[in-house]
């Protein structure tokens, strides 16, 4: 089969920061905002769905050759909904506490754009390894995503960090307990979305100067 | 008596309470994408509360005839085998059963609006398929699941609660929907610095309507208070 698409290091690379699924794409949202109370639901969140993502992408890329086009979203929604029972399993089987934590948002997975998106785009089109290359690069985008905003709700919210005590101030009783409960995801989410958008408008901004100087 | 305030309670819970939207983050994605227009925020809004009730009927339905443990259905067809009388837990499936009827009851209903309703069929167009995916729907069907599976029979939920469940959770839905679309039609208007405009924006309003819905915290109790003084 051509190769026709970015190959296996460019998907990689892409779902990271060019392509971010949560700051770019704004896919997922549900569970970012949900578990990223504090910094360990939203690492079990983040392995999680790195599980179901590679799973279903090499398995989505094995049978592409099979998929009528008609039935093909069935086929990948079933495909995760299988990969998201083992997680589901897995998770109560090893990580009892966390899967209580998580509750819901585990079976969620299932219905979560991000991974029905990269079925779409990227497996049911092209081979095994770059499948593997673009699951990998996506989840860590996504990782990325759910820990920046973790950090930040867990340090204001509860002065800690991975349960390590960073701001003796905002600990116990002083903490910023709005930042724990549901309006500091939104808030954070939106400031974190404004501060991504400035960043990337100062690069290109300064990429433009330097290829254009005095323009 | 009791047993209105009961369903009341739950209803209440689901939308305002615990709002789908600003408590537990489901139904996100039409939230951001649909609420620029009021009349089209609130056409999806129907049409979610339209599909959850039908999707939390089927999920209720099978949960408790086919997937839960010792289940009625699941028993007779393993004793009929001749598997002998031992209970059949199937809850292992459940995840798959729920989507494969949420996939199913939303292309039912759109073959048939589209027969019976050309003009709602219209007006509904693109959103009618992307309800599947849509979270609210599979939240309220694994709520009903967690209030069937596992709990004692004196408090495991009936159909009635599990649709009050599914229709509070749809009006939650679209009330949050249609604030969301009146704000952003103002916010048209007014100056947004640069890299906040789109969906920083509304993610912060967002929040703020979060924090206006925390205010409904504890309404139930009283509720629940005024109810039994009334019933004294």
């Amino acid at each position: 089969m051509a190769m026709n698409g970015p190959t296996a290091t460019e998907r990689f690379v892409n779902g990271i920061l060019p392509e971010n699924p949560v700051y770019r794409q704004l896919l997922g949202l549900c569970p970012t905002l949900a578990v990223t109370a504090a910094m360990k639901p939203a690492l079990t969140m983040a392995g999680a769905v790195l599980f179901v993502l590679v799973c279903a992408n090499v398995l989505v890329s094995l049978i592409r050759g099979l998929l009528k086009p008609h039935l093909r979203i069935l086929v990948f929604t079933l495909t995760i909904a299988t990969f998201v029972t083992i997680a589901d399993r897995l998770l109560a089987a090893y990580l009892y506490s966390m899967s209580k934590a998580l509750g819901p948002y585990v079976p969620l997975i299932i219905v979560n754009c991000i991974i029905i998106s990269r079925c779409e785009i990227c497996s049911s089109k092209q081979g095994v390894v770059t499948a593997i290359a673009d699951a990998f690069g996506v989840a860590f985008g996504y990782a990325l995503a759910l820990l920046s905003i973790a950090t930040v709700r867990e340090i204001l919210g509860r002065g800690t960090w991975l349960d390590i005590p960073v701001m003796p101030l905002t600990q116990g009783d002083y903490g910023w307990s709005v930042m724990i409960l549901s309006p500091g995801a939104f808030l954070v989410m939106g400031l974190l979305l404004g501060l991504w958008n400035w960043v990337e408008k100062r690069r290109a901004r300064g990429r433009l100067g330097a290829s254009a100087p005095g323009a | 008596m009791e047993y209105f305030v009961n369903l009341l309670l739950i209803g209440v819970g689901a939308a305002l309470i615990h709002n789908f939207v600003f408590y537990y983050f489901v139904g996100l994605c039409p939230f951001l994408g649909v609420s620029k227009r009021i009349d089209m925020a609130f056409g999806m809004g129907l049409a979610v509360t339209f599909v959850i009730s039908i999707a939390s009927t089927l999920s209720w339905l099978l949960t408790y005839y086919v997937l839960r443990p010792g289940a009625p259905v699941s028993s007779w067809i393993w004793s009929t085998l001749g598997g002998g009388s031992g209970e059949v837990n199937l809850t292992i499936l459940s995840y798959l059963v729920y989507i494969f009827a949420i996939a199913s009851s939303v292309q039912f209903v759109e073959m048939y609006v589209r027969k019976f309703f050309p003009p709602l069929y219209k007006s509904f167009g693109i959103f009618l398929p992307l309800i599947t995916t849509n979270c609210a729907i599979l939240f309220a069907c694994l709520e009903i699941m967690k209030n069937v599976v596992g709990v004692e029979p004196a408090a495991m939920w009936g159909l009635d609660q599990a649709l009050v469940l599914s229709l509070g959770g749809g009006v939650g839905f679209t009330i949050a929907i249609v604030i969301m679309a009146g704000i952003r039609e103002e916010l048209e208007l007014s100056e947004i610095p640069e890299p906040m405009r789109g969906p920083g924006i509304v993610f912060i309003v967002a929040g703020i309507l979060a924090l206006a819905f925390m205010g409904f915290a504890g309404v139930d109790s009283a509720l629940a208070r005024l109810f039994k003084a009334g019933m004294s």
